[in-house]
């Protein structure tokens, strides 16, 4: 038999071009379709029903940038996908994306009330065509001291707050997330509080970087990440950015969360990022950054402090945790 | 020489060893696989802790196996048992300071004096590693009647991994919980008047399952 010489196979970069080509190829080829479909703007197909695949499912995972502002890389979309905190599932993270692989997101309403002066119902699909999507790439910093930097899509909350138009009393907004044991199993577990709750106040809500996230990459939502629509508040703690949220509420008084309920001495309403004040079992001053080796230092709120340090000033944070 | 020590293991002895070893295995090629989910040093960590912990358990019940069922092949991998519970919990703590940590001795050394779980992990390995170095024949001779309450030592470290792993999961203790009954049972079944009560009547099948075992 004839030797094959080391030279006639294919070189590295030529094979690694070729994937590379075919791969774009697709891209161009999904990419027209998205084109088609939602005549140049990435949005929901308003006639979207839950028995079709909504556009941006079939798309491949896209991002503006590559980094955040401070170079960090993108986590990759299957680590984003794959690696969940989500109890109402399981608490194993890399085996939400399985178990929650059939969870129903349409038809899905949220109900905005409490104090406000105009109370509604939305449909999910209704507030994506109202408020749109812009991608905002944050960082994701996880109480349990490991983070990730995702290209989310959404719109920031104020949107939806100012035309609700909260009344001067309410002083907390307050989320839910479904309830539904059938469909969450994790749910039955007696160990927590069901429905998870989590609260802002209304300052917070009303800032800019605080998202109403629908997609991340470029892509809706998959339940694992919390579809059809979750809370994104980059500067606090990730437990704070509630998933699959039915119920926003303004109230008077400060929501008790389901972390506050559970351990009241190691979960505060705040959740601040803050490298100088500890979790009383683990140190908050740096973090794994999932998809890379070693640890990096925390910043303090997460990076964000020059635009939410001010809602803070003259705020005890060792004792506001 | 070592071959011939090898080949005088029993099956029994073999089959510990090999059990003992293979989730040793099993997360080496994870690890090489990269299915060792997105946050690899956090399962490395959490799986090595579990197996340590589960072997020192194991390794605490091959005495009573022995009073109590008259299943002596038990004695005879007790000393391998904890030595392999030493050895996932040093990899357990290398994967923390080394890994995770990267050495990073300022950011080990507050873990380790702040956080209430990290202090009762470490003084159980501080155990274990004086249990390890004094496990020869040797040093049993050396240190006579002082081996045997130093080596009843084990038992404070087996509460202290009880307490690290409850105090370091969150709400749902359920697994740690199990894991103290068990230790519990063990303690208990070595209470003098338990232990008489429960040995007097060893099983008629237990015989032929150590003659069996012995080769």
């Amino acid at each position: 038999m004839k030797k094959i010489l080391s030279s006639e196979i294919t070189p590295e970069n030529l094979y690694l071009s070729r994937r590379k080509f075919i791969k774009q190829a697709a891209l161009v080829v999904a990419g027209a379709g998205v084109l088609a479909a939602c005549n140049g703007k990435l949005k929901l197909n308003p006639g979207t029903t839950a028995s079709q695949t909504p556009t941006g499912i079939t798309t491949p995972p896209s991002a503006g940038a590559q980094t955040d502002e401070y170079g960090r890389a993108l986590t990759e979309y299957d680590a984003v996908t794959n690696f969940n905190n989500y109890y109402e599932f399981t608490t194993d993270k890399a085996g939400v994306a399985r178990l929650s692989e059939n969870f129903k997101t349409r038809p899905w309403t949220v109900e905005v009330g409490g104090l406000v002066n105009n109370p509604k119902t939305y449909d999910v699909d209704d507030l994506l065509n109202q408020f749109g999507e812009e991608e905002r790439i944050y960082r994701l910093r996880c109480v349990e001291a490991w983070s990730m930097v995702i290209p989310w899509l959404g719109f920031p909350l104020h949107k939806l707050l100012k035309e609700v138009e909260p009344k001067a009393s309410a002083k907390y907004v307050r989320f839910e997330t479904l309830y539904d044991p059938e469909q969450m199993p994790g749910q039955k577990s007696p160990w927590y509080v069901w429905p998870y709750v989590e609260g802002l106040r209304v300052d917070e809500a009303m800032h800019d970087l605080t998202l109403i996230s629908t997609g991340l990459y470029g892509k809706h939502l998959l339940p694992q990440n919390g579809a059809p629509l979750r809370l994104v508040v980059p500067w606090k703690y990730g437990f704070k950015s509630i998933k699959s949220i039915v119920k926003i509420d303004l109230v008077e008084e400060m929501p008790t969360s389901l972390w506050m309920a559970a351990a009241p001495q190691e979960y505060g309403f705040y959740a601040n990022v803050n490298p100088q004040v500890d979790h009383p079992r683990w140190s908050q001053a740096s973090e794994r950054i999932i998809g890379d080796s070693g640890r990096k230092p925390t910043l303090m709120f997460n990076g964000y402090e020059e635009e939410v340090a001010p809602l803070y000033s003259g705020l005890d944070l060792e004792k506001w945790y | 020489m070592v071959l011939k020590k090898w080949f005088s293991f029993t099956r029994f002895q073999l089959l510990v060893h090999g059990a003992s070893l293979l989730p040793f295995l099993i997360l080496v090629v994870n690890y090489l696989t990269g299915n060792l989910t997105y946050d690899p040093i956090q399962a490395a960590m959490q799986r090595t802790g579990r197996y340590a912990m589960v072997l020192l358990l194991i390794s605490l019940t091959c005495t009573p196996l022995n009073t109590i069922l008259g299943f002596r092949p038990a004695l005879k991998v007790r000393r391998a048992l904890g030595l392999y519970a030493f050895f996932y919990a040093s990899l357990h703590f290398f994967i923390f300071s080394v890994l995770d940590f990267q050495l990073n001795l300022s950011l080990i050394l507050r873990e380790i004096v702040y956080k209430r779980y990290i202090i009762v992990g470490t003084l159980a390995l501080v155990i274990l590693i004086a249990l390890a170095i004094t496990s020869t024949q040797r040093s049993m001779k050396r240190l006579g009647k002082l081996w045997k309450t130093l080596h009843q030592l084990v038992y404070a470290s087996a509460i202290l991994v009880i307490l690290h792993f409850m105090w370091v999961v969150k709400s749902d203790i359920r697994e740690p919980l199990l894991y103290g009954a068990v230790l519990a049972l063990l303690l208990l079944v070595r209470i003098p008047a338990i232990r008489k009560k429960l040995s007097a009547r060893p099983p008629r099948w237990i015989a032929p399952v150590n003659r069996a075992l012995a080769k």
